[in-house]
């Protein structure tokens, strides 16, 4: 009986979700009192064996080219066959992209209870119950899980990235059948240089407020200078003034980020059910009876216009940039 | 073209979340049930728009629910589709609904199965992938655009920081989301055609469930907010350097 975690990649690079899956197998695998191992699949150009730094100690690697792209159902039976063959008990995955493509299937295959979104290590002092994010953030669940192997997959941003001061793990190459993949992956097109919204810790987000496009200059400085992703609301995807991957909310992307700085934007319960799981929440707003402001830890009552420069120049100055 | 689309209840975008019985239940007095949002802007609309280039397509709902979804059913044959089949069953955990699903998509053959990303209830993002794997089928998740052309299907989903092209020959099951159509409104016309479109009702086949929910729990209440003046950013930089530590 083993932990086994999915170390998602992509391009060979070891993506933010899997770290965190990573550390919550190992937390979850010391609590069980077992060990966490892991299975990683594709071509890889990362130095996979550091990964035993987070504690995990033998690392399943299933290097065969068609795994170079996400086919959801090949993925699946692939990782089910690691699985088996390490005897693995609880699998866990980021619930990202792929992990979304992945974990239900693979539910499927080996009869194993999933709970996905979880935000917390189980409670496995009396059965097994996962703590997940319902209502779009706006409650938690507490799922049992009633099969004997389990699935659990793991929200971005709910679990921190933990070492555990071990040395290189051991990559061992694991001789899986691998299906023809009926899914062909043609065009990879990520923003270069960008931070995906979905792992960032921190956002700078613009709704309506700023009146168009053509404003969007100091929310994009301010991001730059935080290292951070930009998002929006609805309405402002919507008029095509930002991308549609931008658009946080309830129909749109849920984040938790460590810090959200929503500027102009009103705090409609649509957008905060997107928005609420943020560790901190920063609101700038002229009109002081904005929703956000109930949903806010820090608030500036103020004209964005000339509130963001203000900040613009002071993290400047913090960062140590002329 | 044999297209499945499912479709789920959900409860309205601004419903008060709370919960009864001990935190066992989601209090559902006063809730408004709308069609999940992502199963009607998007998987529905999508279909509609198919059978509006290729008027030979056929579109069946399918949802999972006691008689009370009758009326977001038919909310949805409004928007459009051809009939809709009611499998009258509670839905207690994901793998069972998609059990249901599997078996009334087996008895149809449908070249398409879509569904939503996720109900924005209980966000599992999951009935999908299954009901693809009980079908043995292809699935692409997370999709933004879909064209077809004869029997591939050509797919853009999200991925972390961007977006992934490919193609896919049906049948297949598609999990979608913003981008794949625009939303639309029920014409009178719909609404009216809706009360004479079949609505099938069928009895559940034996399945298992393989998770429970057992409570529920609310987040803790914020603090307040900290207002801090409009002529001092250099305190909000202070503050989220020095006590929230998060810049
Ligand atoms: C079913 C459904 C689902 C939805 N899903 C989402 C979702 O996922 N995400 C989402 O965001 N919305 C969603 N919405 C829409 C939501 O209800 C709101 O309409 C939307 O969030 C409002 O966007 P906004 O705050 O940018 O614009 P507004 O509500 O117009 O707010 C603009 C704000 O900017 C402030 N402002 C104006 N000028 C300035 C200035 N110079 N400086 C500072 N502040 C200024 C104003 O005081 C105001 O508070 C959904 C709605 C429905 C019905
Ligand atoms: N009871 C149901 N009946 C029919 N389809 C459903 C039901 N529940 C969920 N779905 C579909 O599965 C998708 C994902 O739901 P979930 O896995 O519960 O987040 C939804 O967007 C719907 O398309």
């Amino acid at each position: 009986m083993s932990v086994l975690a999915f170390i998602d990649q992509s391009e060979g690079q070891v993506k933010k979700g899997a770290y965190e899956a990573l550390s919550y197998a190992v937390k979850l695998a010391s609590q069980l009192g077992t060990t966490a191992e892991a299975v990683v699949l594709g071509k890889l150009t990362d130095d996979i064996a550091a990964l035993g730094k987070y504690g995990v100690k033998k690392i399943y690697h299933v290097a065969d080219e068609q795994l170079n792209h996400l086919d959801a159902q090949v993925f699946a039976d692939v990782i089910a066959q690691v699985a088996r063959a390490a005897g693995a008990k609880i699998i866990v995955l980021s619930n990202n992209s792929d992990g979304k493509a992945i974990a239900p299937g693979l539910s499927v295959k080996l009869k194993a209870g999933l709970v996905s979104g979880a935000v917390a290590l189980p409670d496995t002092g009396n059965g097994f119950t996962v703590k997940k994010s319902v209502f779009s953030g706006k409650a938690f669940a507490h799922v049992a899980i009633k099969t004997d192997i389990k699935i659990i997959a793991l929200n971005p941003n709910s679990f921190s990235i933990t070492e555990a001061g071990g040395g290189n793990a051991e990559v061992s190459a694991f001789a899986a059948a691998v299906n023809t993949p009926k899914v062909k992956v043609t065009a990879v097109n990520k923003v270069k240089g960008d931070v995906p919204l979905g792992e960032a810790e921190v956002v700078v987000s613009g709704g309506r407020g700023l009146k168009g496009p053509e404003n969007w200059g100091m929310i994009e400085e301010l991001a730059k200078l935080l290292g951070a992703a930009t998002a929006c609301s609805r309405p402002v995807a919507d008029t095509h003034w930002r991308p549609h991957h931008e658009h946080v909310g309830q129909t749109g992307l849920a984040i938790a980020p460590n810090l959200y700085i929503a500027i102009g934007i009103s705090g409609a319960i649509q957008h905060l059910a997107g928005v609420n799981r943020s560790k901190t929440i920063v609101v700038i707003n002229k009109d002081p009876e904005a929703p956000f402001f109930k949903a806010a830890d820090y608030g500036i009552v103020g004209d964005a216009f000339e509130v963001v420069p203000g900040i613009i120049e002071e993290v400047k100055k913090l960062k140590g940039v002329a | 073209m044999k297209i499945l689309v499912c479709i789920s209840k959900s409860p309205d975008t601004t419903a008060k979340i709370a919960f009864t019985d001990n935190n066992t239940k989601f209090a559902t007095d006063g809730v408004q049930w709308i069609i999940n949002p992502y199963d009607e802007w998007y998987a529905l609309v999508k279909a509609i728009e198919i059978k509006e280039k290729d008027p030979s397509a056929v579109i069946h709902l399918v949802t999972v629910g006691g008689a009370d979804v009758e009326p977001v059913i038919r909310k949805a044959l409004a928007l459009g589709g051809d009939e809709a089949i009611r499998i009258n069953a509670d839905t207690p955990d994901s793998y069972y609904v998609a059990c249901q699903i599997a078996e009334t998509a087996k008895q149809g053959s449908y070249d398409l199965v879509l569904a939503g990303k996720e109900t924005i209830d209980h966000n599992s993002a999951s009935i999908g992938g299954m009901l693809a794997e009980l079908l043995e089928l292809p699935y692409v998740s997370l999709a933004t655009k879909l064209e077809l052309n004869g029997n591939t299907v050509l797919i853009t989903r999200e991925i972390e920081g961007g977006e992934e092209s490919c193609e896919v020959n049906t049948p297949v099951v598609v999990s979608c989301q913003k981008g794949m159509a625009e939303a639309r409104i029920p014409n009178m016309r719909g609404i009216m055609a809706a009360r004479t479109k079949p609505l099938k009702v069928v009895e559940p086949v034996a399945a298992d469930s393989f998770t429970g929910i057992v409570s529920f729990e609310l987040p803790p209440a914020k603090a307040g907010v900290k207002l801090i003046p409009a002529d001092n950013p250099a305190e909000l930089v202070r503050v989220l350097h020095e006590e929230a530590k998060v810049i």
